[in-house]
């Protein structure tokens, strides 16, 4: 597993001297606190409250499937799955509670700049499940115990084996430059996606926002979601994507679709999506179940097995079929620089893009 | 009794109160909240810009030059008049034809071309949208395929390509132009059958009466028709989200919804509204100066059926091309639908050995906010139905009938709504409900206003219309034997006008459930309509369970239009009006 995302020292370094103190006085004030167990008082407290509501981005089915384990082995507690693209989710939150409203229990995002932010402000609270403080390491959970990385998933290209031959597919980002490419690319939006604005920081750093720039002049078909890409290759409506979800290729692919994941030369976007509870959770028992059975082995073994995603959760393991994480060049995430450049990042896109 | 009839009047009137004047008052309060105070905010956010520093917001024209001078805003309005001139036109073009065929002629199935055409009204413009995608993507669009299957064309033809201008004008069209229809069908059958037989005894033939009689009787209508064929135009948001972003352009109101992403720029938001209500103001004025005083009345006491003009061999083009122009809203777009309910990949074609229930079962089994949205939205539906109805009714009397000083105002103040774009009328009640006094974010009641608000000048203007058309010598009888203005809204207009206004409730009812652009700023995961989780699932590309969740709507929403109307005590079964 090669993430440092959460390592408060990599923040320490990667972050200007504002954003350093801000962190340096939560790691003193607080610190996590021990590990909670799933107890009987616990899952009889989360019935009472009948109900958790989970505000996240993942790939609608899989979040539902998701919540369906969970209310098969917790009968009594609703859960109740609010989904659409993270930076959505963030903009949701922050209009809700600024308005008083508490609404979300639980929240999952594949932006891990959302989770520093929220923490910041003091609305995430401290709690770590079993699993977590056992089996998941230092760099995928939060020192202070207010979040750790449900998921860690990449953001490959790909391409439609019905359309492309394997031997003409692009291997790289620069591949997609090319004439031939002109009309037949799809992409998704930073504004929507915290996978692809994360992503976009990425392959911006490292390829430079030229690269944009001419993939502007391809006459791509953007969509809004990471999730979608695939989808619309899976349709046959453009043959090759630039960005989307690799656990969503994986889905496709697996059950039959003209689907193959490409992983580009230059580095895959690596992409780190934290679960947290939120300190003034409605229901705040039911809450805490939740994010105690979303890092145990089993549904994070679920998470692997029927979505694609990849765990940090040391007892589980990888599906065969799929290339492992040790095998693919990665580009290396930076959640604190992301946080900073978030709204510099979309306004440069959509003034390149249009939209 | 004529000396008697007077002082009986005067009479009554001493015993009773005439509560005329402070219940409009009342509804003039009401609607003062409902518009004025969204577009304060809007207005106040589009002049000022918040200053971090001291929180105080300070005065500033700097949206209005960004507005005016950045392309980003420049290229948007330029597409949004394109797109409103040309489909208002383009709806013109068919729905003037089409509801001069139904209503004058003897063109067969009448009744059903009626019933289509409400039901390709009730379809939602997103799933429309969502529908026309799926046939007519470039390259996995159904009606694509069949076109390079049968041509042998290569598989980077195409023949459409709804991502496009041209697509969302097309697109646009097909779901506003039943607004003109049936604005032009019930405007024709209330003109009398007298007038054109004292054309016709004067001389003229039957073509003759059609052009000088029928026709210009039908005009308002036909502007009406127009005016809200432009404008609903100009501020759909849905269509042009599934159809333009794609293709890299963006409208007036896509661009203003991309502006509350984070991070939220409302004062922005705000200055770009501005210039679609002044458009609409212009384009009310210029619609006042073009009916003018005409007297247009034609609903008296006594009425014969209008005369129908029989078609002949011209039947036969006539039907050809009501079928054409129906198949485009409605059977395709629901072929399409059905297909992608039970199909394991939207673009391609059920067959018996892949057709699938797993979009059903996911929609209503797995997806867990799909009975909350239900509910909710129908819970949202027939309120807003019903005040929105009431609101219209009687602020539509007092206009017709001058009914009180203010008058103008009033009219004003119901038609105003009609240039906020939902998404910007949804942050003006933002903005004013989340502070108190009245905190209702969060709660179904802020979606209520909003679309009481927003559906409430169609109302207005069709029930406005109505009275219009109804000769005020039957209301002058009833004042005259001592009914207070409104005793005789209840029991006289209103029983004349009753399909029209069931007609009403219908249009506001469906309204509600097709709209999306306001509830997407105000909804919270509590209170989601299933509009929203339809938008939701497009963007992140679930097209089977957008079709299985829109299909079920529908059936829902005409088993509620049907019901009413067969509700006992308003006119039985007659759906011609809705």
């Amino acid at each position: 597993m090669k993430s440092f995302k959460f390592s408060r020292r990599d923040l320490l370094i990667g972050s200007g001297a504002l954003a350093a103190g801000a962190t340096f006085s939560t790691r003193v004030l607080s610190a996590a606190p021990p590990a909670s167990a799933i107890t009987p008082q616990l899952i009889e407290a989360a019935k009472k409250e009948g109900k958790v509501v989970w505000y996240t981005s993942v790939d609608l089915p899989l979040a539902e499937r998701i919540a369906k384990s969970f209310k098969d082995k917790y009968p009594g507690v609703d859960c109740r799955v609010e989904r659409t693209g993270a930076e959505r989710v963030f903009q949701r939150i922050g209009q809700e509670y600024g308005s008083n409203i508490r609404a979300v229990d639980v929240v999952n995002s594949s932006d891990a700049a959302h989770l520093i932010v929220w923490k910041n402000q003091g609305w995430l609270a401290p709690f770590v499940p079993e699993d977590v403080a056992k089996h998941f390491p230092a760099e995928h959970k939060d020192a202070d115990g207010t979040f750790a990385s449900f998921r860690v998933f990449l953001c490959p290209m790909g391409y439609n084996t019905n359309l492309v031959k394997a031997e003409e597919a692009p291997k790289s980002f620069a591949d997609l430059l090319d004439p031939k490419w002109t009309g037949k690319i799809v992409k998704a939006h930073p504004s929507y996606s915290g996978t692809i604005l994360t992503a976009t920081f990425q392959t911006s750093r490292d390829l430079g926002w030229e690269f944009f720039e001419k993939l502007a002049k391809q006459k791509i078909m953007q969509v809004q979601s990471a999730t979608d890409p695939p989808k619309k290759l899976a349709l046959g409506e453009r043959a090759v994507m630039v960005d989307g979800i690799e656990y969503g290729m994986f889905q496709l692919k697996e059950k039959g679709n003209p689907v193959e994941i490409i992983y580009p030369s230059e580095g895959t976007p690596l992409i780190v999506g934290p679960n947290a509870v939120f300190k003034e959770a409605p229901n705040p028992n039911a809450a805490r179940l939740l994010q105690s059975f979303m890092f145990s082995a089993e549904c994070q073994q679920l998470a692997i097995d029927h979505g694609g995603l990849r765990s940090a959760h040391a007892l589980t393991k990888e599906k065969a079929g799929r290339k492992p994480l040790s095998q693919i060049k990665l580009m290396k995430d930076d959640a604190a620089a992301v946080e900073k450049q978030s709204a510099e990042i979309k306004a440069r896109y959509t003034q390149i893009f249009k939209v | 009794m004529t000396i008697a009839l007077p002082a009986q009047a005067a009479e009554r009137a001493k015993f009773k109160l005439d509560y005329t004047v402070p219940v409009l008052a009342g509804f003039a309060a009401v609607l003062c909240v409902l518009v004025v105070l969204p577009v304060s905010w809007l207005i106040y956010y589009s002049v000022t810009i918040g200053d971090p520093a001291s929180n105080v917001r300070v005065f500033t024209l700097a949206h209005f030059y960004t507005l005016f001078t950045d392309p980003a805003f420049v290229n948007p309005l330029l597409t949004t008049i394109t797109v409103a001139v040309s489909s208002s036109v383009l709806c013109c073009a068919v729905a003037a034809p089409m509801g001069w065929l139904v209503a004058r002629t003897d063109m067969p199935f009448r009744r059903t071309v009626r019933l289509l055409v409400t039901a390709s009204f009730v379809t939602p413009p997103f799933l429309g949208a969502v529908a026309w995608e799926i046939l007519a993507a470039p390259n996995s669009g159904l009606l694509n395929q069949l076109y390079r299957f049968v041509t042998g064309a290569p598989q980077d033809e195409h023949l459409f390509n709804i991502y496009s201008l041209s697509g969302l004008i097309f697109v646009i069209t097909c779901y506003t132009f039943p607004y003109v229809f049936v604005l032009v069908a019930n405007a024709l059958d209330r003109i009398p059958a007298d007038m054109e037989e004292a054309s016709a005894m004067l001389g003229a033939g039957t073509w003759r009466t059609a052009r000088r009689v029928t026709i210009p009787l039908a005009l308002p209508a036909l502007l009406a028709g127009i005016l809200i064929a432009f404008l609903q135009a100009m501020i759909l948001f849905g269509s042009p989200a599934i159809l333009a972003l794609p293709a890299g352009f963006h409208t007036m109101t896509t661009k203003i919804w991309s502006l509350f992403q984070y991070p939220p720029q409302p004062e922005l938001a705000a200055a770009a509204s501005l210039p679609l209500l002044v458009v609409t103001v212009m384009l009310l004025r210029a619609q006042h100066t073009i009916l003018g005083r005409k007297g247009y009345t034609v609903l008296g006491g006594k009425n014969a059926d209008p005369r129908l003009i029989k078609l002949g061999w011209l039947a036969v083009p006539a039907m050809t091309f009501v079928v054409a122009v129906i198949s485009l809203p409605l059977f395709l777009p629901y072929f399409a639908l059905f297909n992608a309910a039970f199909s394991p990949i939207a673009t391609t074609l059920v067959t018996p050995a892949n057709a699938t229930l797993h979009n059903i079962y996911f929609t209503f089994v797995e997806l867990s906010s799909t009975q909350l949205a239900l509910n909710n939205t129908f819970i949202l539906g027939a309120a807003s139905a019903t005040l929105g109805t009431v609101l219209a009714l009687v602020i539509g009397y007092a206009t017709a009938r001058q009914a009180v000083t203010g008058h103008r105002v009033l009219g004003f103040l119901a038609t105003a709504p009609i240039a906020i774009p939902g998404i910007v009328l949804g942050v003006g009640l933002f903005l004013s409900y989340t502070r108190p006094p009245l905190v209702l974010y969060g709660t179904l009641w802020v979606l209520l206003i909003a679309y009481v608000t927003i559906e409430l000048p169609a109302a207005y203007q069709q029930l406005q219309s109505a009275f219009r058309a109804v000769n005020p010598e039957l209301e002058d009888a009833s004042r005259i034997l001592g009914a207070t203005r409104l005793q005789t809204l209840r029991r006289i207009t209103a029983p004349l006008l009753r399909t029209n206004v069931l007609a009403t409730w219908c249009f506001i009812f469906v309204s509600t459930i097709r709209e999306l652009s306001a509830a997407i700023m105000l909804f919270t995961s509590e209170t989601k309509v299933v509009s929203v989780l339809i938008f939701d699932l497009k963007e992140s590309g679930e097209l089977g369970a957008i079709s299985v969740l829109g299909l079920s709507m529908l059936v829902l929403t005409f088993a509620v239009v049907i019901g009413v109307n067969r509700m006992p005590g308003f006119g039985g079964t007659r759906l011609r009006n809705t």
